[in-house]
């Protein structure tokens, strides 16, 4: 850490390292844009891969944090803290959507909670909410008065152009507005209401025939605010909404919010509850992994196969409500272990269910992977470089299909993984076969991680006494953990109260909405159902 | 001689004539009235013929789909279930129709109609049992291979006349699909014909009353059996061909905006076309409702003689349709450049090449 | 007058009270003896073939996958044809939370039902925003913008409390009356009017 602090002190003598649970560098907006250039390309420093941008209010000032890590070199994260210029009307930052691709999108996501204008960014929109939204909601002075912005029927106003601000040469900033689409594209709306999107996610897509010219993803008809709430709860009780988000890996984000809060709070939970939280996690991937295939193959006509995958889905739950008392939002783990002990039948269970798993995955590849049709309609389907994937952000399967290892059990090991035997799986092809393929793969390495545990749950007790409402000292947090999608990112930001000043979640699914358009470019109509399919987006996740 | 007594009782032509003496004769009313009454009553039967049918079509393939996805399908309504598709005809009978701003109203309207007349059209001369056949024309096969593609037209219009991109697309596609496959039917057809040597249907079922012309055509004849069943299925719009009504992709395809009666026309007339399908193929590869024969087994035929010969080609029918359900089930969607390649690239060849063989055969007499 | 579905003993349902007002109205209207007999039949056709629109905006959309997975199996019933076009389906299950920019689409798609259609709420967020309610951008409940026949409550329901919430639309439109009196299509023409699609010129 030291030789990048000081590498970086020598090309920008005006940026401030402090060393958090990160390295955080302060810089100026002016230098901004030179300080992501140079952590991208310098080959001692090599941050390719932009996790999220966490906008802040600090009522005095804006900004932003970035965070980065290095995919190269060690996989450490490092965090960048820019002050926007201007006044609260129009504060502005210098986009680097340039340096990193998935930046656009994230920029669009701050500009639309907190109004900071990204100088440069060609696409300017609001991304959640109405493009005649009052106010920016995640600003400490917002007023969610509901009668500012009611909930009408009235149809929203649809509009062919985006704005974006640029910079002129000579330091003048010009409002521009260009067209999403040519004047004569023909423009399929596929969404929000339609059976592929797994929810209601809207694709604009101008086709050329069956031939895809441009996608305009459009969301938020799923935005319930999550980060705002949380502001006004406790930690306690900002918990179940982890449920809500991809509601696959709700043991996952649970996981990841408590190790935070834990983290910061220090509170060290006992052996016995970090094993149930990792058996948790892994059989909700075995979970989620299996209804992918499920919906993915109904996504491409093959309905029976959602029958199949779901039986082992369904025994899943079984184990899970035993325990956890729900068979979706278990709201389990909790800060200082886990809300109750296991079931007794517990071992049980999970022995019977990984005495079924190889069975199921030979029949899920005799009925579908060696199918004509189905190597037909996937193979050299989306095809996401490593380059790309790193680029736009892809992680968890879809990124490992493309051969980025970017698995945090193995790359940044928390909780007991690394005590653990288990691989990661990768693959090359990068395209929606190898998504398939890749998921399949990584039910038998959890079943694995499962066979491990099963046997070695410790005695002791599953949760530790934690106070009823929780105070953090002031400060910030970052964590991250693996969620059934991928990377998932979280920030907290403490003015020392009871109830979090900032929670910023970085979901796997944005940067995944993100990329379809890259893949999607002079593929057919069809294409982007599979690849959308392989891609695995889980909407309420990517919205929040 | 228990075979020709056994089949004369069965021969449902007895019927019919008793019908007309009934008339004609007991009666004594003037043959045009004869034929009035007649014409009506075939109409009267042929229409509840198809409803019934239809229903049973769609309860058969819910309980085969349930089947293969290891449930149980309807059962809550009537004994097993059988009622289901009453339950649900009714409903669709008194659902609102939808009146559209935007649509081209005459032809969004005419456009189920077409599709069930071609279907109905199609129905009415398949060769139902010994006897039992509404008309019997020497160009019968053609008559059926034509108008079973005016479907195609009504699939075209209600696309178009919807005034939506998904049914615009769903329709675009079908054309394209049904053209291409018109021509694989066509020539597998054909390549029957010419083993049979004439288009009558009556004229082919009797050809098969020794043997099946699957058997007696041997390699050519499953080549084009094979052919038929992939080319049919996609003439029926059905998985995994079902693009024009691809649900992942198109919403409901063509008929997104139908609502009511006017999209149960399109629904019974997906059922009926499949049963369509399974009758021509089994009147032009199984025999029709010529009963297994194998020669030199005299007991075996005898046995099989005594089955009703309508009991024989419903169950052909059932047995096919079975299968082509079975694809629908197991399959995933194609896409539709590798919809028209697999047409174009390979059965367009195969189907030509495999004319040409039937051709040779029957001109070595390598029958059998 | 009970009533009641194939093998559910009267007892078992849990608000007859309703039901039984519903019957006593339509009863006092009284009705002609052959459109009554006409009307039994059609209801029995109605309330067994409910078809669906696929629609879910989250959670409780995975758990109404599961209700037609083999372990729930809602073919059963005849509730498995789920439409996609909202022209064919009768009912729609409103599964998950409806946030601001939904409102609209949603109201559409409600408009774009065929009559006879039905809303079931489902789940917490469908009924009143469940845990979202204090949300900048999420609606408090779907009543205020479509006519609701059935809420189901729970974050998300089981799939068993979605069977009996669409067994109970089932049993409201068995004692409904198709031809003329009373019936909830007056009710629903009064909500439609007290709310309409705004931003809309009605001709």
């Amino acid at each position: 850490m030291a030789n990048i602090q000081e590498k970086i002190a020598k090309l920008f003598p005006e940026a401030v390292c402090e060393q958090f649970d990160t390295l955080q560098v302060t810089i100026p907006d002016s230098r901004w844009h030179d300080l992501a250039v140079a952590l991208k390309e310098d080959p001692d420093l090599c941050y390719d891969y932009l996790i999220t941008i966490v906008g802040m209010d600090w009522k005095t000032s804006m900004g932003c944090v970035y965070y980065m890590m290095s995919t190269t070199r060690g996989n450490d994260v490092i965090a960048v803290k820019v002050l926007a210029t201007g006044d609260r009307e129009m504060p502005m930052i210098h986009s680097v959507y340039d340096v990193w691709a998935v930046a656009t999108l994230y920029e669009r996501e701050v500009y639309d909670f907190f109004g900071i204008v990204f100088v440069n960014n060609p696409d300017m929109r609001r991304l959640f909410l109405n493009i005649d939204w009052i106010g920016y909601p995640l600003r400490k002075d917002y007023n969610d008065d509901p009668n500012i912005n009611p909930a009408t029927t009235r149809s929203e106003r649809q509009s062919d152009f985006t704005q974006s601000w640029v910079e002129e040469p000579d330091g003048r900033i010009v409002k521009t507005e260009p067209r999403i689409f040519a004047e004569d594209d023909f423009v399929v709306n596929i969404g929000p209401q339609h059976p592929s999107t797994h929810g209601v996610l809207r694709f604009r897509t101008a086709v050329d025939g069956e031939t895809i010219k441009k996608i305009d993803v459009y969301m938020g008809y799923i935005h319930r605010g999550v980060e705002k709430l949380s502001e006004k709860l406790t930690y306690q009780q900002t918990l179940p909404f982890m449920d809500r988000l991809d509601y696959f890996s709700a043991h996952n984000y649970h996981h990841g919010l408590c190790r935070l809060i834990e983290r910061a709070a220090g509170i060290t939970i006992s052996r016995r509850a970090e094993v149930i939280r990792v058996m948790m996690d892994e059989l909700s991937r075995i979970a989620s992994h299996c209804l992918f295939m499920g919906t993915f193959c109904m996504d491409l006509g093959a309905t029976s196969m959602l029958f199949y995958t779901l039986r082992v889905r369904e025994q899943i739950l079984d184990i899970m409500e035993r325990t956890c008392g729900a068979r979706m939002t278990f709201n389990y783990d909790c800060i200082g272990g886990v809300m109750q002990d296991l079931d007794s039948n517990f071992q049980q269970d999970v022995k019977d269910l990984l005495a079924v798993i190889p069975a199921n995955i030979k029949e899920y590849n005799k009925v579908f992977v060696g199918n004509v049709i189905a190597k037909q309609r996937m193979e050299g389907i989306g095809h996401l470089s490593k380059e790309d994937a790193i680029a736009y952000g892809v992680t968890g399967p879809s990124g490992r299909a493309s051969g980025w290892s970017c698995d945090l059990r193995k790359i940044r090991p928390y909780s007991i993984y690394p005590e653990l035997e288990f691989d990661e799986v990768l693959a090359t092809e990068g395209d929606a076969m190898a998504r398939f393929k890749v998921r399949l793969e990584e039910i038998v390495q959890s079943a694995r991680i499962l066979e491990q545990l099963v046997d070695n749950i410790p005695e002791g007790e599953y949760c530790v006494k934690v106070p009823k409402v929780l105070k953090l000292p002031v400060g910030h947090w970052w964590e991250m953990v693996e969620g059934c999608r991928g990377v998932f990112g979280l920030y907290l930001e403490s003015d020392g109260s009871t109830q979090p000043y900032r929670l910023k979640i970085a979901p796997p699914c944005l940067p995944a909405a993100g990329v379809v358009d890259h893949i999607t470019r002079g593929m057919k109509i069809a294409d982007l159902i599979a690849i959308g399919g392989s891609l695995d987006y889980i909407i309420p996740d990517m919205d929040r | 001689m228990i075979l020709t007594d056994i089949t004369e009782t069965l021969n449902f032509a007895n019927v019919t004539s008793a019908i007309d003496n009934l008339l004609e004769q007991t009666w004594g009313l003037p043959s045009w009235a004869a034929t009035t009454i007649e014409c009506v009553l075939v109409g009267v039967g042929l229409l509840l013929v198809y409803a019934l049918l239809a229903l049973f079509y769609i309860l058969y393939e819910r309980k085969i789909c349930a089947y293969i996805q290891c449930r149980v399908g309807p059962v809550r309504v009537g004994p097993w279930g059988l009622l289901q598709s009453f339950a649900d005809m009714f409903k669709i009978l008194i659902k609102e129709l939808i009146d559209l701003k935007n649509v081209d109203k005459f032809l969004f309207a005419l456009a189920p109609y077409l599709v069930i007349i071609a279907s109905m059209m199609a129905f009415a001369v398949l060769p139902w049992g010994r006897g039992l056949q509404i008309i019997d024309f020497n160009i019968g096969i053609f008559f059926l291979v034509a108008v079973s593609s005016i479907g195609v037209l009504g699939i075209l219009l209600a696309g178009w006349s919807s005034a939506n991109k998904f049914t615009l697309i769903g329709a675009m596609r079908s054309g394209a699909q049904m053209v291409s496959y018109e021509l694989s039917i066509g020539l597998s057809v054909l390549t029957m014909v010419c083993l049979s040597g004439t288009m009558s249907i009556t004229g082919i079922v009797e050809g098969q009353n020794r043997l099946w012309y699957l058997f007696q055509g041997h390699i050519p004849a499953i080549i084009a059996f094979v052919i038929y069943l992939i080319a049919a299925t996609a003439e029926t719009n059905r998985g995994p061909f079902d693009l024009p009504e691809a649900e992942s992709e198109l919403t409901a395809g063509y008929h997104t905006e139908y609502s009511g009666i006017h999209f149960g026309f399109f629904y019974l007339a997906e059922y009926l076309n499949l049963f369509v399908v399974s009758g021509v193929a089994s009147l032009l590869f199984l025999g029709g409702w010529q009963p297994l024969h194998i020669p030199g087994w005299e007991g075996f035929n005898d046995v099989m003689n005594h089955v009703p010969s309508i009991v024989w080609f419903l169950i052909k029918c059932f047995v096919i349709s079975y299968i082509i359900i079975w694809f629908k089930w197991t399959f995933p969607r194609l896409r539709i450049d590798s919809l028209l390649k697999l047409e174009w690239k390979y059965l367009l060849p195969i189907n030509l090449f495999n004319l040409v063989l039937m051709a040779m055969i029957i001109f070595c007499g390598w029958t059998l | 007058m009970e009533v009641t579905t194939k093998s559910m003993p009267y007892e078992a349902w849990k608000d007859n009270e309703y039901i039984e007002n519903l019957v006593k109205e339509l009863q006092e209207s009284g009705t002609n003896v052959i459109v009554g007999q006409f009307d039994k039949l059609i209801n029995w056709g109605r309330s067994n073939s409910i078809w669906p629109l696929t629609f879910a905006t989250s959670c409780c959309g995975i758990e109404f996958v599961s209700l037609g997975a083999a372990r729930f199996d809602m073919a059963r019933f005849g509730w498995e044809v789920a439409r996609s076009s909202p022209r064919q389906a009768d009912f729609m299950m409103v599964a998950g939370t409806i946030v601001h920019r939904m409102v609209p689409v949603f109201r559409r798609l409600y408009d774009q039902l065929a009559e006879p259609k039905y809303v079931i709420a489902c789940g917490s967020c469908a009924i009143s925003g469940g845990p979202f309610r204090n949300s900048y951008h999420v609606a408090k409940g779907i009543e205020d913008i479509v006519p609701v026949d059935v809420f189901v409550p729970g974050c998300p329901p089981r799939p068993e409390a979605m069977i009996y919430g669409i067994m109970q639309l089932s049993r409201k439109i068995k004692v409904e009356r198709f031809f003329g009196g009373v019936n909830r299509q007056q009710s629903q023409e009064q909500f439609l009017r007290e709310h309409p699609v705004e931003g809309l010129d009605v001709e």
